[in-house]
């Protein structure tokens, strides 16, 4: 009744191809804009940025890259936190050696490394799908991985192994580095996913995605209609990595500060990454970021029930966590293999008929 | 001889028995994907589960008593007694028997006709899945486990070839874990025991037929659900094999479902369909790591283990896709 | 890469040949599928390609676009002979096709599938995507202005929208054939478009069909098992039978040959 498009009229094939159809979405849209960008900023602490607002954000960058590799172009791939530690590495190596380049930049550039990694490792596409694709990733994962462990040059023969990030400034405010305050780390970071995000969804609404979901659909008839297989998947797996090359970069310098390769960027965070995916719904841009807040938000929220507020041990809550997400994602491949994005839509389908759906 | 060809032997020796563990997870693999077409990626964590909760019923562990000490603030732990090995392994057997019919009833029932790639994330999901409730149920601490198994060097195998070495040259004979050996037999012993199911029995022959073909299977009256439940009890009896020879040789812990892994690349080596396939991939892989690292990993930083199996994997799928055994993919438009 | 087909045919007046094969020979780890096999299509007509079950003809329309290498023989395409060539390749030089099991992208809409078959109309590059307005979105305003004239063509307004794994069937036959046509090829394929439908669709499809050839003066190489249809649509048809030729010409001229008569109705063994 109050959500409709009655009276909503296109009169161009240009209003046609909008993001948002409908009048009332857009404007929640750019409600939700002000309110990220004017309102979060000054009622954000620390606790709120490093538990849920920065991993959200940042995770939410992979989530978007692995969607259009695995959602949009239909290869599955296993090597998310492999590829997220080239882009920390880049980030690392690019900034201990250019400490004049704009944080952003270094960031940007990360990605652009990244995405050149990615190509290397997706040449194998051409030859082989599915699970066999996905198991060739995985040599990327153990490999990278071993890689940045094993050559000092990577951590620039630091004793601990570690790499640590050293404050960049923009604009005269800290982005990096210990003394960067929440809010700014914030709006850096949001920047940069509202920028990414607008970009993901120019490149799948026409051309470009047409022929990346027609690869997923159904390679054969791709190729018949001009599709070239091997350029259509290579373009799906650097733009992937200059995503989650971004979100690795973003995750080393903004977010942890310091990290120990093996311990952050494992088979796990991989995992994790597809997790959000198939949570939030395959093949859309909005269930990127869906996924990416609701597995950030359920551990945050056991624990939260559990340890502070029940008194439980920490382990017994990691493992309910376990059962949970395991169970969550066989559930959802079961009820709806779209993932939250696609009941999002259904309910404003349903809303948009209510009172009187007949 | 010299020392160095006896240690090359030796690292081989070695990296064969290795192969022979990663076959037994492998084995697992094929069994699940032959019969129902799902590439299961939680064998390697029913091997886990199937070992802890072994120990836990040896040791007279109460299921999920982190969790009710939690909830209700009681202190329990152990029922205080000891279960003997065989009865512990029979026990173990039952869970596993259950485990698949729950699988089939909660899970694949729901997702028939679904694309092998969601089935693939579904079996994702069922690895996190038990591996928390494995973790709720008997703790996650690293266990010990024991049945009974010899363990350590053999030390009439090192008397034995000490003196194969040149004379003068310092050698002490080949360290070969008699683990390893009892794991061998076993292996060999499943296998056969597999085949002579699978050719001489009812329900083996039904299973070869669903593996040929699901459709025609249905139609001569097989039951697709009772066979994927029995396919499912075997891989799981399989992992527990598995999981009691990994378990022995280094603990039951998280890493235990990491090394199932590596069945990975061996499936890719033997190809999906092929049981020797998985044997002569699992020996290949586990020669070559060792060897690699023996020979190679000293110059270039060492544990070249944890990725060696996926990259010889990644050069195989680029030319070879099939594996070693598979026939050449015909596409038909 | 560009759309070349229009630039190949333009030297080429209705009536002369678009595309000929020359002693075709293909097999498949010894099981021959096609023997000696050679015909011509000319500018303009409808040509059947017909033939009993196995006979070898999905695999000639396989050999045209490309899916196949014969290990004989030639294939001229607008008077110049074609070199061995990838599939999408073979796309940009404008030949379009349709499958005999209906190849939708099941993930998106009627739209959406039809819009991919202007896939080699356009040129936008991936920086130009990433910003949209500008030529990005320029360019795909005008391919969907093509795009709606072939949804009106077809007569498939109401389901513009609607994600085609939803559709019945018929209507799945016949986005896909829009899906061909928008890309507005030279020759176009079509592997049984009428397999499995009713009498209606049938007409319909028919319909459609002459309406393509005349309206655009397409080449059509069609492949069908219903004769009535074959008979009423088609200017000249080829019969295959074991992936040898056994007859070419006229309606009529293969109606009264011999052997195709044997070949449909068996010969009697002595």
């Amino acid at each position: 009744m109050f959500y409709r498009q009655a009276g909503d009229f296109k009169s161009s094939y240009r209003e046609d191809l909008q993001t948002f159809a409908l009048k009332q979405d857009r404007w929640a849209y750019y409600a939700l804009l002000v309110v990220a960008f004017l309102v979060v900023p000054f009622i954000i602490n620390d606790y709120w940025a490093s538990a849920v607002l920065l991993p959200f954000l940042i995770l939410a960058i992979a989530a978007l890259g692995l969607n259009i590799l695995t959602g949009y172009c239909g290869q599955v791939s296993l090597g998310t936190g492999g590829f997220m530690a080239v882009g920390a590495y880049a980030c690392y190596k690019i900034m201990t050696s250019a400490p004049d380049l704009s944080i952003f930049f270094v960031v940007l550039l990360s990605g652009a490394v990244t995405a050149l990694v990615g190509l290397i490792f997706g040449i194998p596409s051409l030859r082989i799908k599915g699970f066999y694709l996905a198991v060739a990733t995985l040599a990327a994962q153990f490999f990278l991985v071993w890689l940045f462990n094993k050559v000092p040059w990577f951590y620039n023969y630091s004793a601990s192994g570690q790499i640590s990030a050293p404050e960049r400034t923009m604009f005269g405010w800290a982005i990096t580095g210990p003394n960067a305050e929440a809010p700014v780390r914030y709006l850096f970071c949001i920047t940069i996913v509202v920028l990414l995000a607008w970009i993901a969804r120019n490149l799948t609404r026409g051309r470009i995605g047409r022929s990346w979901m027609a690869i997923r659909d159904m390679d054969i008839a791709a190729e018949i209609i001009g599709v070239d297989p091997l350029k259509t998947k290579l373009l799906a797996f650097a733009v992937s990595s200059f995503y989650i090359g971004v979100s690795g970069a973003l995750f080393f310098s903004v977010y942890l500060g310091a990290v120990e390769v093996g311990e952050v960027f494992g088979i796990t965070l991989s995992f994790l990454i597809l997790f959000m995916i198939i949570i939030g719904g395959l093949g859309s841009i909005l269930g990127s970021f869906i996924g990416a807040g609701f597995l950030v938000l359920v551990p945050v929220l056991l624990k939260n029930v559990m340890v502070n507020g029940l008194g439980w041990p920490t382990d017994i809550a990691a493992h309910i966590e376990f059962v949970i997400v395991g169970g969550l994602i066989m559930g959802f491949l079961i009820v709806e293999p779209h993932g939250l994005a696609q009941l999002w839509r259904l309910a404003k389908e349903k809303l948009l008929l209510w009172p009187f759906p007949h | 001889m010299s020392p160095d060809f006896l240690n090359t032997i030796e690292v081989i020796l070695n990296g064969l028995m290795a192969g022979v563990m990663y076959s037994l997870v492998a084995l697992g693999f094929v069994l699940i994907f032959k019969a129902s077409g799902i590439f299961n990626y939680a064998q390697g964590v029913m091997a886990l589960f199937a070992a802890m909760t072994l120990v836990g019923f040896q040791t007279g562990q109460v299921p999920f008593s982190h969790l009710i000490n939690a909830v209700f603030g009681t202190s329990i732990h152990s029922f205080g007694w000891t279960l003997p090995a065989v009865v512990a392994v029979l026990l173990t057997v039952v869970v596993m028997i259950l485990f698949a019919i729950l699988v089939e009833r909660l899970v694949l029932k729901h997702l028939v006709n679904q694309e092998p790639i969601i089935l693939f994330m579904a079996t994702i999901g069922l690895a996190y899945f038990m591996e928390g409730m494995g973790d709720l149920m008997w703790g996650s601490e690293m266990k010990i486990l024991d049945v009974g198994v010899p363990q350590g060097g053999s030390l009439w195998l090192e008397e034995f070839t000490a003196g194969w070495a040149t004379e003068g040259s310092t050698y002490y004979g080949m360290y070969i874990d008699r683990l390893d050996i009892v794991a061998t037999v076993v292996a060999i012993v499943l296998v056969i025991s597999l085949t002579l199911f699978s050719q001489y029995t009812r329900t083996g022959r039904a299973l070869r037929a669903v593996a040929d073909d699901h459709q025609a299977a249905l139609s001569v009256g097989i039951s697709l659900r009772k066979i994927w439940v029995i396919v499912w009890a075997i891989a799981g009896i399989v992992a527990m094999v598995a999981g009691i020879m990994w378990g022995a040789k280094s603990g039951v812990q998280f890493s235990l479902s990491l090394i199932a892994l590596k069945a990975l690349p061996v499936l890719i080596l033997g190809g999906f369909t092929s049981i020797p396939g998985a044997i002569i991939g699992g020996l290949i892989i586990g020669v070559g790591e060792k060897l690699f690292e023996y020979g190679v990993g000293p110059l270039i930083g060492g544990a070249t283990e944890n990725w060696f199996a996926y990259v010889l994997a990644l050069i195989f799928l680029v030319f070879r896709p099939q594996g070693l055994f598979g026939d050449k993919i015909i596409e038909r438009v | 890469m560009k759309n070349h087909g229009t630039s190949l045919v333009s030297n080429i007046e209705p009536g002369q040949e678009v595309l000929s094969v020359q002693n075709i020979s293909l097999s498949f780890g010894g099981v021959k599928a096609l023997t000696d096999i050679s015909f011509d299509l000319v500018k303009g007509e409808v040509r059947a390609i017909i033939g009993p079950n196995g006979a070898g003809k999905s695999s000639m329309l396989n050999v045209i676009n490309g899916f196949y290498h014969p290990q004989e023989g030639e294939v001229f395409y607008c008077g110049q002979k074609r070199n061995a060539m990838k599939p999408h390749q073979i796309a940009h030089q404008g030949i379009a096709r349709t499958f005999q099991n209906i190849a939708l992208f099941k993930g998106m809409s009627t739209l959406d599938n039809i819009m991919t078959g202007r896939f080699t109309h356009m040129k936008t590059n991936v920086l130009q995507h990433a910003f949209w307005r500008g030529p990005a979105e320029q360019e795909e305003i005008e391919n969907r202005l093509k795009v709606e004239e072939i949804i009106d063509f077809l007569e498939i307004q109401t389901i513009r929208k609607t994600p085609v794994g939803r559709l019945p069937y018929g209507l799945q036959k016949r986005v896909e054939l829009g899906r061909a046509l928008a890309a507005e090829p030279v020759l176009l394929l079509l592997d049984e478009p009428m397999a499995g439908m009713n009498i209606e669709e049938k007409e319909d499809m028919s319909r459609f069909i002459l309406d393509v050839q005349e309206e655009f003066g397409t080449t059509i190489a069609l492949i069908e098992h219903d004769m009535g249809v074959v008979m009423d649509i088609s200017d000249r048809v080829v019969v295959l039978d074991y992936g040898k030729k056994i007859g070419d010409g006229t309606p009529d001229e293969v109606r009264n040959n011999q052997a195709v008569i044997d070949a449909y109705l068996g010969v009697p063994h002595e």
